[in-house]
């Protein structure tokens, strides 16, 4: 026991020692958050539009005051000649025009049907999409205030829930999924480059002959990692309560375990990388191509698995963080115990299972 | 096995698949010995000498190290033995008294122990001044004669060194190995595995392994009359060129 305490101060003097190594562990976390949280976000505020109102009557204004008064978009001209559309696009300030035909109210009242063009900048279609869904409801809003008095016969109305997440914050999917590329780099990546380090300046051989046994060996290489990526996790989580008001339905012991878990199965994959690769730089290409990538692409972090293709579906499944972020996300957003989530937590776990078993048996043969 | 036999092997082998990297070798190293284990690269030197430290396990054969089995006794042997490889093996990032310390450590020594075995080689190497530097700021030679240093810290009975001078200058190996004399006047038996022929002529005693087998096994002096040539070089290139 006490040349383990021993290899692990040893361990905490690399890391401290390295700065490279305390950016990764600390300022990464925070910067990601930080950066998911505030910049890279699907939500708009203050879009400027371009207004060209042809009609300039009663109703028109109105429903101009309407868009001007709402947080969402900020009115940044009026345009009175439709040439002028493009040049306005290609300027890139204005995101979208809003095309009133002339005598808007007298068809609105008259016709009882009046029609308004919205013109948006396709080169970012995940914006335009949201602006135009904006002005929709913005546009069915004023409807409905016209309709009051007067009784529609048979008439749907479509009223939208949003569950769990009612604002749609973004935020509260970026929480879930930067904690688990953290883990996944700090645990996987971190643990790699240490163990491969000692490969290649050669000191695994002294360790190898000395008393200590190969498990100690690992074991004393991680277990400094385990112990960070529970602080990083909990720094986290901390961000994304007090900056971003992240809800917390869920339990604690179960999100704590659940991440125990998931920091278990990245490290197992850490070892199985180290056994395979010789330099440092290996360790960290295979980190980075195998193992961040796919999480940041496939496991539902940002693109939804629903809308990838067979095969991608297929692939997303056998990575362990497709399941911790559904775990982290049925916790955090909804407040679910282990009766819902027994069958991912089941799955997370025979998968660090099969990782530890197989890292275990790669570095035997490596021995050998 | 009488008790001044540091190393006795019996036919030793390790076969990979078909290829046979260590072909039924036999030699006993005495105890204060300075026994010099060459070959070219290839030769099946390396494979040897893990076998002997306990890395790596015997196709068939009989080996015992400071007087334990290489197939039973593993962790009896690691703790007996001392082992400084061709690269350099201290940590850069830890002063020289953090890796003493961390060395000492997993051999299992009390602080107390640690400590006086640290001040003796700090005083001895007259370092007193960078033992609390970081080893990475030391220049080669330093960093080769703080490696053996601490590869002592437990006081091995056997010293494996696999080719401890490779990269440095004349004068620090001239050191190094004055270091490694006094070493074995002390009863420390030092197995050294070298590239540097002039090195081969400090040894007591030789063995030139060609092709996974021991081809010549004597002092230098009776190698060099046995061949008929003045040097340890030429005795060498002999063998190695069949």
């Amino acid at each position: 026991m006490k040349r383990f305490i021993g290899f692990i101060k040893k361990e905490f003097y690399h890391i401290f020692r390295d700065k490279r190594s305390l950016f990764i562990l600390f300022g990464m976390p925070i910067a990601q958050i930080l950066l998911f949280g505030f910049a890279v976000t699907n939500e708009i505020n203050n879009v400027k539009v371009a207004i060209y109102d042809k009609a300039n009557d009663v109703e028109s204004l109105k429903l101009i005051q309407n868009i001007s008064a709402s947080q969402y978009f900020e009115i940044d001209k009026m345009i009175y000649d439709s040439s002028e559309i493009e040049s306005i696009f290609k300027q890139g300030q204005v995101k979208a025009v809003l095309v009133f035909e002339s005598d808007f109210a007298q068809k609105l009242t008259k016709e009882n049907i009046a029609n308004i063009q919205i013109i948006t900048d396709a080169t970012e279609p995940n914006t335009a999409t949201t602006i135009i869904n904006y002005i929709g409801a913005i546009l069915q809003k004023y409807q409905a205030g016209l309709n009051k008095t007067i009784q529609m016969p048979y008439q749907i109305k479509a009223e939208t829930r949003m569950l769990y997440n009612p604002e749609l914050k973004s935020v509260f999917m970026f929480v879930p999924g930067v904690m688990t590329i953290i883990l996944m780099l700090v645990s996987a990546m971190m643990t790699s480059i240490s163990i491969t380090r000692e490969k290649e300046i050669g000191t695994m051989e002294i360790l190898l002959v000395s008393p200590l046994k190969p498990s100690q060996v690992i074991l004393g290489k991680v277990f400094p990692y385990i112990f960070l990526s529970i602080i990083n996790a909990v720094v986290i989580l901390l961000l994304g309560f007090f900056i971003f008001g992240m809800p917390m339905q869920g339990g604690f012991l179960l999100l704590g375990l659940e991440s125990i878990l998931f920091i278990v199965s990245a490290l197992a994959l850490g070892i199985l990388i180290s056994t395979i690769s010789e330099t440092q730089q290996t360790a960290m290409m295979i980190s980075l191509m195998g193992l961040l990538l796919p999480v940041i692409l496939l496991s539902g972090f940002i693109f939804p698995i629903a809308s990838m293709p067979k095969a991608l579906q297929i692939f997303s499944n056998i990575i362990p963080a497709t399941w911790y972020i559904i775990i982290l996300k049925g916790i955090m957003l909804k407040g679910v115990g282990i009766a819902i989530l027994w069958k991912e937590t089941l799955i997370l776990f025979g998968m660090t299972l099969f990782f530890i078993v197989l890292s275990i048996k790669k570095y035997k043969i490596r021995l050998e | 096995m009488n008790n001044n036999k540091s190393i006795s092997v019996q036919n030793l082998t390790k076969k990979f698949g078909n290829f046979t990297a260590v072909n039924a070798i036999s030699f006993e190293v005495e105890k204060g010995e300075i026994f010099g284990f060459l070959g070219a690269n290839g030769a099946g030197k390396t494979t040897a000498m893990k076998m002997l430290i306990g890395i790596s396990k015997p196709t068939s054969g009989e080996a015992k190290v400071a007087g334990f089995d290489v197939y039973k006794d593993t962790e009896k042997i690691k703790k007996n033995i001392g082992y400084m490889s061709q690269k350099f093996a201290l940590y850069d990032d830890l002063t020289v008294r953090e890796n003493a310390r961390f060395y000492g450590g997993i051999y299992g020594l009390s602080k107390k122990q640690i400590k006086k075995k640290t001040n003796e080689f700090i005083t001895e190497l007259g370092i007193a001044d960078i033992a609390d530097n970081l080893v990475g700021s030391l220049p080669l030679g330093w960093k080769q004669k703080l490696a053996f240093s601490v590869s002592l810290i437990h006081e091995p009975k056997v010293v494996f060194l696999d080719e401890p001078t490779g990269g440095v200058d004349p004068i620090t190996r001239r050191q190094f190995w004055e270091m490694i004399y006094k070493q074995a006047d002390n009863g420390t038996t030092i197995f050294v595995t070298t590239h540097y022929m002039d090195e081969a002529e400090y040894c007591d005693r030789v063995s030139i392994m060609v092709e996974g087998k021991i081809e010549a096994l004597d002092t230098p002096e009776n190698l060099r009359k046995q061949y008929g040539v003045d040097s340890m070089n030429a005795v060498f290139l002999k063998l190695a060129r069949g």
